[in-house]
């Protein structure tokens, strides 16, 4: 009688087991997360289409021949998943030992977080080719480091035209030696960047970071600890972004936007996301 | 702190003249002094002439310059970065510094080539004074080992154990794909249609698109590219779509290593593709085809492109195909080295002037293909099975071949045979028998590459299994393209398997992280227990963990299959046995 | 036209219109976080037209730019409308139950015809027509303007003239049409809100009707002079007529700001007092008698601001005052104080509430419920209601909610005051760049990657004319003075056109060139049109 749901747009799954009623346009993420299964990911975000490229989201469906990703694959009516069974876990085990032999994860906590529980063992690859590269700093905005960069998909997308289409950087060769790039390489000044950030705040693994944050680690003065977060509205125009002040000892270190909020869904210009620069210096001085 | 005005670099005047002439109808922008059209709808569709450009770019110049990207740029609206994106992702476009001489010489070094030695001729070409550099399988396999030319302001061209032009072909008795072979004038629509052309086509549009899917779909056809898909269903598909703009694609991007019959019907046979595309066409309801044709084959491009041309004068294709209410046209896309580009969805990407980075499915291409219109995509020896279908019957047709599979397949067999060629025969002949039928094994066999690096090795204790689908599932392995290596006693079994491993590390997209690192890992592991000698429990038991995860969560074929051949030879002991 | 002044659209109704027309804007650069909108609508399959002298960022995404001579907006609107009349794509039923004098602007229209349009504004008659057709065709269509339209002389009448064009075809009033003018700064839209202009109280409220200033004079205890004020450049002019003698100034830079800024210095430095209130020593603060160091609104102060689609945010102290600085507010409360006026509302929220209770519209919008959500958007009457996504529903109402009929306007083309003459031959238009704001003092202290400085952009064809090469120091003159500029030839402007932005007056004083004629009803300069020259720079001290 339950199922017997009258609602068009809802359909029945069945969900480790448990059958449960969901909307019919949502994905496996989704509707998991809806039904409070968690579900690992690391390329997927709310405000960019999925990318499919971390693939530690997949899940076992009934009938498929191969896992399939959560983040993209829309729910069926009587799908059967199973988002632990061993194959998937397997698999997610296997992404992570991937990914930690291979970047530098050490501000990824989100990533890192996940090891214990799946049994995530290095030492068994023997030399494995790493990332190593110095890291760019180009210009007084943003540093890149390619050691940690995870290949995500999210900054080329935010950079191009899912938000910002301003297209400065894209994917450039190809397998292992796939990287981020600037046409030919050239820094980023020379680039067509208009340094919106907006790549910056996407960035999983602070491959892509503000180089304010960069200094203060480089100090081994970043507290996150210390910090909070204040919304404000810019002031650099009349549109009303928010914007997420954070600070540390009473001076601005970062600048982010909420995703959520529906002005920005996390976007900024560059003088939102940098122009905050006279208060410091107001700040310090003495009137 | 302000910026510094950059002088941004500048294309030649011969640059210029070349893209140009490359992406002629495409005009993105319309500029005039007060009114600019554009938009990002003309971006779109402009990009697809990027692959193209970036051809004529590499070809003037020998490399794709700055300045031409530029150019580019400014001509199709798509930005440097991605420009650039693009052309880092295919082997033939030099990025860092131009072709200095005349050719650049690519030598394929994967296997049945390498056991011919191409590590000895590259060696010789480089001592030479000629450019060269180690590439992927060419479709010379029958020839090994091959060397494909690529020119700078001057044709590319291939060559197999220093001979160019096709192979020469070993004839097998009851033929049928390959009875044309050989036998018409490639260059000639009339003396395919003496030979019976373009009936096929008259019938098609005489008894209707359901009647051809109907017949299609008796005949039991199904994929000869390696996946199998049942081909009526797919035009079903595709023709039950309401969309505007459907396409119907052949897909002759045939790099699988050890795999040319694609090749061979496209320097041979090229009418025959048309004519069983066009009556795709015609039957699925697109008006635009398209020829997915990998460079390396530069004679298959030539024929087909000649052979569009003498079709389209006699209204073979174009508006009104014979008189019909039909219209269809076929455009030839040239492929730049990249062996992803033969998944379809990756195909799609490269049409479209994207890197070649395959797409999630679902949705599959019946329904959002290229440019997200429905699409057909079908392999060429595919293809030309429906004149055959059509000409002789169902009912004849399946009286070959066995129940599951019937009619005939072309098998590329090479390495230590005496007759390394291309041969057809009826499903379900066995491994043996087509070894005979090659004029035999050089030396005692260690073991068979079936289906190419996508493929298994096979042993000889089964070397009586029937080849047909339903023959190879029971056994766990696919007849994939058809390629049928065969690695005789001199054959190193393990560098056969790092080659293997190497190949898909090389051409792994890079987009997924099972895949992209995976098949890192697979290679770094297979050279670990090559230097120590040592394939005990916990390597072996990492090398099955690394394939499982690549076949069960990478996107696309490429990645699922990547660890095929390495398992296979774990199963069948033959990794770093006693004989190394 | 239809009483409030804010623009009628919410931001997120742009992705559901088909034809977008930004018309004198430069979103991409001066409002980038709006233009990702027009983006995501343009990927949907929106068509985009641009409306600018100027190939700018914005035009280089549009289906068609339209390339207008400066200041001729009025003539391409007219001929827009009169061509939506003579293709007979003009919506008569809404025309017929919303509006008023349509009959009057058909005949004013009459006259604008696409040949007529085409010699005044250099636009082909074609796009002019393709223009017409596909805005009044589209079935959702918005637009969106900027300084492009207000910095002109006759700034009201240009956005009345696009006005009319909405009315014409119904493009107002319901979900994804509209009429959107971005604001410059993060609360232009409150400051109007907030009764800053001189005619009106407080949520609009007219300052003539006798009964809107009793309520204010009841809570405010004090009388509220019924004339209404002077706006910005009347004010200068009383300056340099010596009859105003007092100046307050809070967070304006005029000295830099000003149109014609020679003639600006001029009158502050005449006045008995000038007082500014600002977080920098301003080129008009260094001039000032008294200065009330100000802390920075938006980082170190509670308090609201209202953004171009009516939603009203809270900003917030993220980090503390530097120094003797103060709050914007608890200055103004203490002069208030020292000057004896004994005002009862303390503090942020508790002037807020005030303004509440006084302004219908901002009635419903309470602190709790503008710090749960993501702001609100007037009219907002209750603290039940949920804010109002656009403006004017009541137009597509049969007795039209009781209002008036919305009244088409008469607008005649006259061009910019300033004409072209031989000695002065080039068109200066000004704007902004992505990276910088207003007159610098903020965006100049951030290290950015891509400011390239005070240019004056040219084509190619008059660079040559001129015989300069890029990146030359030229001298810039218009009848009102001269500066030097580095010369760069850019592809996006038109022959007789030259741009510069206004960033950098410390490189280039770009407002000594620029033209002081002003709109009567707004109040605004004609900054977008003035006439000037550029010849090579010939180094006197040399010679």
């Amino acid at each position: 009688m339950s199922d017997m749901s009258d609602d068009a747009t809802k359909i029945s799954i069945f969900l480790n087991g448990n059958k449960v009623t969901v909307q019919k346009d949502l994905t496996i993420l989704e509707a998991s997360s809806k039904n409070m299964v968690d579900i690992p990911t690391i390329c997927w975000s709310e405000h960019l289409e999925p990318a499919n490229a971390c693939r530690l989201c997949v899940v076992e469906v009934e009938g498929s021949k191969t896992l399939v990703p959560s983040c993209s694959r829309r729910v069926e009516s009587g799908m059967n998943i199973l988002t632990e069974s061993p194959r998937v876990r397997a698999s997610r085990r296997m992404i992570l030992e991937f990914l930690a032999t291979t970047n530098d994860l050490s501000q990824a906590p989100e990533i890192v977080t996940l090891f214990d529980d799946y049994g995530v063992d290095i030492d068994r690859y023997e030399r494995p080719t790493r990332i190593s590269e110095e890291v760019r700093i180009q210009d007084e905005l943003y540093i890149r480091d390619y050691s940690k960069c995870v290949l995500c998909y999210k900054c080329v997308d935010a950079c191009g035209e899912q938000a910002q289409n301003t297209f400065a950087i894209a994917f450039s060769g190809r397998g292992f030696d796939t990287q981020v790039s600037t046409e030919f390489d050239v820094g980023l000044p020379e680039s067509n960047c208009v340094y919106c950030g907006n790549c910056v705040a996407v960035c999983p693994t602070n491959a892509l970071q503000f180089k304010t944050e960069f200094d203060l680690r480089d100090a081994s003065n970043w507290r996150p600890e210390d910090q909070t977060v204040t919304t404000t509205v810019c002031s650099y125009c009349g549109v009303g972004c928010n914007l997420e002040l954070h600070t540390q000892g009473d001076q601005i270190v970062k600048v982010t936007s909420p995703t959520e909020h529906d002005v920005t869904n996390g976007n900024l210009c560059i003088k939102g996301r940098f122009g905050w620069e006279y208060v410091n210096l107001v700040m310090k001085d003495d009137r | 702190m302000t910026k510094p005005l950059t002088i941004s670099p500048v294309a030649t005047v011969a640059e210029v003249a070349a893209i140009d002439a490359a992406a002629k109808q495409a005009e993105v922008l319309i500029r005039s002094d007060r009114v600019v059209r554009g938009g990002l709808r003309r971006m779109q569709k402009s990009r697809a002439f990027l692959l193209p450009s970036l051809h004529a770019l590499q070809k003037e110049s020998g490399w794709i310059s700055p300045g031409g990207v530029r150019y580019i740029s400014e001509l199709l609206q798509v930005s440097d970065a991605e420009i650039y994106g693009v052309a880092t992702f295919y082997d033939l476009f030099q990025t860092e510094r131009p072709i200095s001489s005349d050719y650049l010489a690519h030598v394929c070094v994967d296997t049945s080539c390498s056991i011919r030695g191409s590590e000895m001729l590259l060696e010789d070409l480089e001592g030479s004074g000629q450019e060269s550099e180690r590439s992927a399988c060419l479709g010379l396999c029958a020839n090994a080992p091959a060397v494909f030319y690529q020119g700078k302001q001057c044709s590319d061209y291939a060559v197999g154990n220093g001979e160019s032009g096709p192979s020469i072909l070993t004839r097998s008795k009851g033929e049928q794909l390959l009875k044309r072979v050989g036998r018409v004038n490639p260059t000639s629509l009339d003396s395919y249609k003496s030979s019976g052309g373009y009936q096929a086509l008259s019938i098609a549009i005489q008894i209707g698109s359901s009647a051809v899917i109907d017949l299609v779909s008796e005949a039991g056809l199904t994929g000869r590219g390696g996946a199998g898909f049942p081909t009526g269903a797919k035009w079903g598909a595709v023709a039950a779509e309401s969309a505007e703009m459907k396409y119907f694609v052949a897909n002759a991007d045939e790099s699988e290593p050890g795999t040319f019959k694609d090749r061979v019907i496209m320097e041979s046979d090229p009418f025959a593709l048309i004519e069983s595309m066009t009556i795709g066409g015609v039957t699925v309801g697109a008006k635009v085809g398209w020829i997915y044709i990998r460079a390396e084959y530069p004679l298959a491009i030539q024929r087909v492109a000649a052979a569009l041309d003498q079709a389209r004068r006699a209204n073979l294709l174009g508006e009104n195909i014979l008189g019909s209410d039909h219209s269809f046209d076929i455009e030839v896309r040239k492929g730049a080295g990249a062996y992803i580009c033969g998944e379809e969805t990756a195909l799609f990407s490269s049409i479209e002037g994207y890197r070649g980075e395959p797409r999630s499915k679902p949705p599959y291409p019946t329904t959002r293909g290229l440019f997200g219109c429905p699409t057909v995509v079908n392999n060429p020896e595919t293809l030309i099975n429906v004149l055959q279908i059509l000409s002789i019957g169902v009912p004849k047709y399946r009286s070959q071949g066995t129940p599951e599979s019937p009619g005939t397949k072309l098998y590329c067999v090479s390495g230590d045979v005496h007759k390394p060629g291309l041969y057809e025969a009826e499903f379900g002949i066995q491994i043996d028998e087509l070894i005979n039928l090659a004029g035999g094994a050089v030396s005692a066999t260690k073991a068979v590459l079936l289906g190419g690096a996508a493929g298994s090795l096979i042993t000889p204790d089964y070397f009586d299994m029937p080849l047909s689908t339903e023959a190879a599932q029971s056994h766990g392995v696919s007849l994939g393209s058809g390629a049928v290596m065969v690695l005789g006693e001199q054959v190193n079994i393990m560098d056969v398997i790092i080659r293997v491993a190497e190949f898909f590390k090389n051409e792994s997209c890079g987009q997924c992280v099972p895949c992209r690192i995976g098949t890192m890992r697979q290679h770094e592991q297979l050279l670990q227990i090559k230097k120590t000698k040592d394939s005990d429990k916990k390597k072996i038991q990492l090398l099955t963990e690394i394939g499982n995860v690549m076949s069960d969560a990478s996107i696309c074929g490429l990645g699922h299959t990547a660890s095929t051949a390495i398992q296979s030879a774990i199963y069948n002991g033959l990794l770093g046995g006693s004989d190394e | 036209m239809f009483g409030a002044g804010g623009g009628t659209s919410s931001y997120r109704e742009v992705e559901d219109a088909e034809v977008i027309v930004l018309w004198g804007s430069n979103a991409r650069d001066a409002h980038p976080i709006y233009f990702r909108r027009v983006l995501k609508a343009l990927r949907k399959g929106a068509k985009l037209f641009v409306i600018d002298p100027r190939r700018t960022a914005s035009a280089e995404f549009a289906d068609l730019w339209l390339g207008l001579d400066v200041g001729t907006d009025i003539a391409l609107a007219n001929a827009v409308a009169r061509e939506i009349i003579d293709a007979n794509l003009h919506d008569l039923t809404f025309i017929e139950r919303a509006t008023t004098g349509f009959e009057k602007f058909k005949v004013s229209v009459e006259w604008y015809t696409l040949e007529r349009a085409e010699l005044i504004t250099g636009i082909p008659s074609h796009a002019i027509q393709e223009l017409a057709h596909a805005y009044a065709s589209a079935k959702t269509a918005q637009i969106l303007w900027t300084l492009g339209i207000t910095e002109h002389h006759n700034a009201v009448e240009n956005v009345l003239s696009l006005c009319n064009l909405a009315l014409l075809t119904g493009h107002v009033g319901r979900w994804g049409s509209g009429l959107v003018p971005l604001r410059g700064q993060n609360n232009v839209q409150g400051g109007g809100d907030m009764g800053a202009l001189p005619n009106k109280l407080p949520g609009f409220q007219d300052i003539d009707d006798a009964d809107a200033r009793r309520k204010f004079e009841q809570v405010y205890g004090t009388r509220i002079n019924p004339e209404p004020g002077l706006h910005l450049t009347l004010m200068f002019e009383a300056m340099h007529r010596n009859e105003l003698r007092a100046l307050y100034v809070i967070g304006e830079n005029p000295a830099d700001s000003e149109a014609d800024a020679k003639s600006a210095r001029k009158a502050l430095s005449q006045l008995d007092t000038l007082i500014v209130q600002d977080i920098f020593l301003t080129r008009t603060a260094e001039m000032a008698d008294v200065v009330f160091p100000a802390s920075v609104g938006w980082a170190q102060s509670d308090g609201t601001v209202t953004s171009s689609e009516r939603r009203v945010q809270r900003v917030r102290p993220a980090v503390s005052r530097a120094g003797s600085t103060k709050d914007d507010l608890d200055i103004i409360v203490e002069l208030a104080d020292r000057l004896g006026a004994n005002w009862s509302a303390r503090g942020p929220e508790q002037v807020w509430d005030e303004v509440r209770s006084l302004s219908p519209m901002h009635a419903g919008m309470s602190y709790e419920r503008l710090d749960e959500g993501p702001g609100l958007q007037w009219p907002c009457p209750s603290t039940e209601h949920p804010g109002t996504e656009y403006l004017h529903e009541w137009l597509w109402k049969g007795d039209l909610g009781g209002h008036r009929a919305a009244p088409f306007s008469v607008t005649v083309h006259e061009g910019p005051k300033e004409h072209l003459n031989p000695d002065y031959p080039l068109r200066l238009t000004t704007g902004r760049a992505l990276d910088s704001f207003n007159t610098g003092v903020q965006s100049r202290n951030y290290p950015s990657p891509i400011r390239t400085g005070q240019t004056i952009d040219l084509s190619a064809m008059d660079a040559k004319a001129i015989g300069v090469f890029d990146g030359e120091t030229v001298k810039v003159s218009s009848k009102r003075g001269s500066i030097n500029m580095t010369a760069k030839i850019v592809e996006n402007l038109p022959a007789g056109l030259v741009f510069s932005t206004f960033h950098f007056p410390e490189i280039a004083d770009i407002n000594l060139l620029t033209n002081d004629h002003w709109d009567l009803m707004s109040g605004t300069s004609e900054f977008k049109a003035s006439a000037i020259r550029i010849d090579k720079f010939i180094d006197e001290a040399k010679t």
